[in-house]
């Protein structure tokens, strides 16, 4: 297709998922259709994403641009793509394709309305991801956004009041006063400069002090959405509070957003000014130090991984910090690879949370005999996040430390190096405190006995999802009833049956496999990660696309 | 000068009301900030050297600048729907969020909590009986 079509397509990202959502919410409470509509839309999508990537690796980069409406390029809303846009928009939608899956397996989306919300919240990303266009990206985090707060709510506890719901008040609150923050920043932008077109402010920032400090306005609030330290609190306190599924989702797509955002707006309308260059490198260290010593103290799997998730935040920034094309490339690379694992684990471990009722690290034990599949997954995820060969997280890690050693941060390096071991000894906690065996409490001992209580007792299987009613061992032997599979183990000896199903394991064993995959193919991964980097390290193209010159 | 200072007095209104633990008074902080931003918006379109909007003897380079209007037309309303959503968990929610010292807690064994048919102790209780 020629770059002219491509362009006039690329509104379709935008425009399909809100239709679909639109048509959906008419035809009512049919789950599976809703189901298959939502997975086929974002189907079709990710294939579009992936042509797009395609379209740029064989032009070797490039940008496409299309203006919507009439009017003159600079005063049109542009939506424009290259390749690190169609990397992202590949990465989220493959994301939200799982998210969706692992939703449905762990019957978190038992609402009419989880379809067309998870279908806006996609268009919103997809939209803030494409547009060129400050203002419009302000409108699209919110189309984001305003979804995101009703499958909070929806699917946290799906049979309780609203009043059980926690962290709700403080996720909405904290979007909405950094929505307000970015939006007077933007305010500033077109005060000082005059627009709020991002190829019309290409490196005014650089020759204008004003517009710099309009533009930390909004970098500062884009700071806050990815929880950079000092402003980081926020998400190891919201992003828990709902079920699973949607942490997974939200994980892989909004902080991600902003990172994107961050990187697009200081590479074009700061020109990746060196004067401000170590104000990123200070902030993006301590965010590295201060998440992982903030997942010290964690006690469930998730609030330890979104802790891990604010340290990881400070990895991926500093790829623009080092603003080198290798630290470019390494942070992009390093987004990409984070993104996946991230959700991985989050899902292997909210699958034993679904299953097991209980995401409280040493409330269980021995999952790692009962569910070999799930350990795997988790520990192959958990090697990744820590940066150990052969995953995508060890040449994340390495492209880093190599750019950061180029530029003569040397401080920054040793602290990557510290954070990782910490990072590798809080995945070894989840490790101990959830799948290692425990002891002799554990699961599979004391079988036959609980077994038959457990039968004569028409709602055992539902006090299984109820940890805190049944003891260690119960707990364990009652799962055996849980839904369809029944067998019921009489031999001391033989291992607990599974409970996590081949549809709930998959989406993590899934992304395991991708992190495996970019680990041993980092080569055309980081080729695509350079052309990226490419058009962020001189974005003259970029701002010529959008300008149509 | 009469928009800084209207700007200042919402942002201290808002500022003031933010500190306050109720959800109600947060929630008149942000519409209070809102405007402030708004009104910022609206400041940014020159509004200083600009005359109002279809003067009938001026010249249209000279008269207010549409896009910041527009700009601020989009943000009330992503600001009021917002606003509602916030009224509606005011009223269905705790009076302390407890995203303090409660988030171990919520997690998925509230939820399976309801998917029991058997009306269990409340599982406060439980959590003891466990420590």
């Amino acid at each position: 297709m020629s770059p002219d079509t491509i362009g006039t397509l690329l509104p379709l990202f935008a425009g399909l998922p809100l239709l679909v959502a639109g048509i959906l919410i008419t035809t009512g409470h049919r789950l599976r259709l809703h189901a298959i509509v939502n997975i086929a839309t974002m189907l079709v999508m990710l294939a579009a994403a992936c042509g797009l990537v395609y379209h740029f690796w064989s032009t070797d980069g490039g940008t496409i641009a299309h203006q919507v409406g009439p009017w003159p390029p600079g005063v049109a809303i542009p939506f424009v793509a290259d390749m690190f846009t169609a990397l992202m928009l590949a990465v989220t939608l493959l994301l939200t394709v799982v998210s969706i899956w692992f939703a449905q397996a762990s019957r978190a989306a038992n609402s009419q309305y989880f379809a067309p919300l998870v279908l806006i919240l996609s268009t919103g990303v997809n939209g803030a991801l494409l547009t060129a266009d400050l203002f419009n990206l302000f409108v699209f985090l919110e189309v984001m956004l305003l979804p995101s707060y009703g499958l909070y709510v929806l699917s946290a506890n799906r049979k309780l009041p609203l009043r059980r719901v926690h962290g709700v008040r403080l996720y909405v609150t904290m979007n909405l006063f950094t929505s307000t923050l970015y939006m007077i920043g933007v305010g500033f932008l077109y005060g000082t400069a005059g627009s709020v077109n991002i190829a019309v402010l290409a490196d005014q920032a650089q020759h204008d002090p004003t517009v710099a400090i309009a533009g930390a306005v909004s970098m500062f609030a884009l700071c806050i959405k990815a929880s950079v330290v000092p402003v980081h609190g926020w998400l190891a306190r919201a992003y828990p509070g709902t079920s699973p599924a949607v942490t997974a989702l939200f994980s892989g797509l909004h902080t991600k957003v902003a990172i994107y955002a961050i990187y697009r707006i200081y590479s074009v309308v700061y020109g990746g000014d060196t004067r401000f260059l170590w104000v990123g490198v200070v902030l993006f260290s301590l965010t590295m130090l201060i998440g992982v010593f903030g997942a010290v103290g964690e006690k469930t799997t998730r609030t330890i991984l979104s802790f891990h998730m604010v340290s990881q935040i400070g990895y991926i920034l500093l790829g623009v910090a080092l603003f080198t094309e290798l630290g470019l490339t390494a942070g992009i690379f390093y987004l990409l690879h984070h993104m996946i694992v991230k959700a991985s684990l989050f899902m292997s471990t909210g699958a034993v949370e679904v299953r097991y009722g209980t995401g409280v690290i040493g409330a269980l034990g021995g999952i790692s005999r009962t569910e070999p599949v799930i350990a795997v997954t988790f520990m192959i995820a958990a090697l990744s996040l820590a940066g150990i060969p052969p995953f995508s997280g060890f040449v994340a890690k390495f492209m880093l430390i190599v750019g950061a050693v180029d530029t003569g941060d040397i401080a920054a390096v040793v602290i990557m190096l510290f954070v990782s071991l910490i990072t590798l000894l809080s995945m070894l906690k989840i490790w101990t405190g959830m799948f290692w065996e425990k002891g002799s409490g554990g699961p599979a001992t004391k079988s036959g006995t609980v077994i038959t209580s457990a039968t004569r007792d028409p709602y055992a299987h539902e006090a299984s999802y109820t940890p805190e009613l049944a003891t260690e061992a119960t707990r364990a032997q009652v799962s055996t009833l849980t839904g369809t599979q029944t067998i019921i183990e009489t031999d001391e000896s033989t291992v607990p049956t599974r409970r996590i199903n081949f549809a709930l394991a998959a989406p993590s064993v899934v992304l395991a496999i991708i992190t495996v995959a970019f680990g041993l193919g980092a080569q055309f991964l980081l080729t695509l990660s350079g052309i990226a980097a490419e058009g962020l390290y001189d974005s003259t193209d970029y701002v010529q696309a959008v300008l149509n010159r | 000068m009469t928009l800084s200072i209207t700007v200042a007095l919402l942002t201290a209104g808002a500022v003031y009301l933010f500190s306050k633990r109720e959800f109600l008074r947060v929630i008149l902080g942000f519409v209070l900030i809102g405007h402030a931003g708004n009104l910022i918006l609206f400041a940014a379109g020159g509004s200083d050297r600009r005359i109002e909007a279809f003067h009938p003897s001026a010249d249209p380079s000279a008269m207010a600048d549409p896009l910041p209007q527009a700009f601020i037309l989009t943000a009330i309303v992503i600001a009021f729907s917002i606003t509602v959503f916030m009224l509606v968990l005011a009223v269905t929610g705790d009076d302390t969020d407890g995203t303090a010292t409660k988030v171990e807690q919520l997690d998925v064994s509230a939820e399976s909590e309801s998917d029991g048919v058997r009306h269990e102790p409340r599982r406060n209780t439980s959590r003891q009986e466990k420590a």
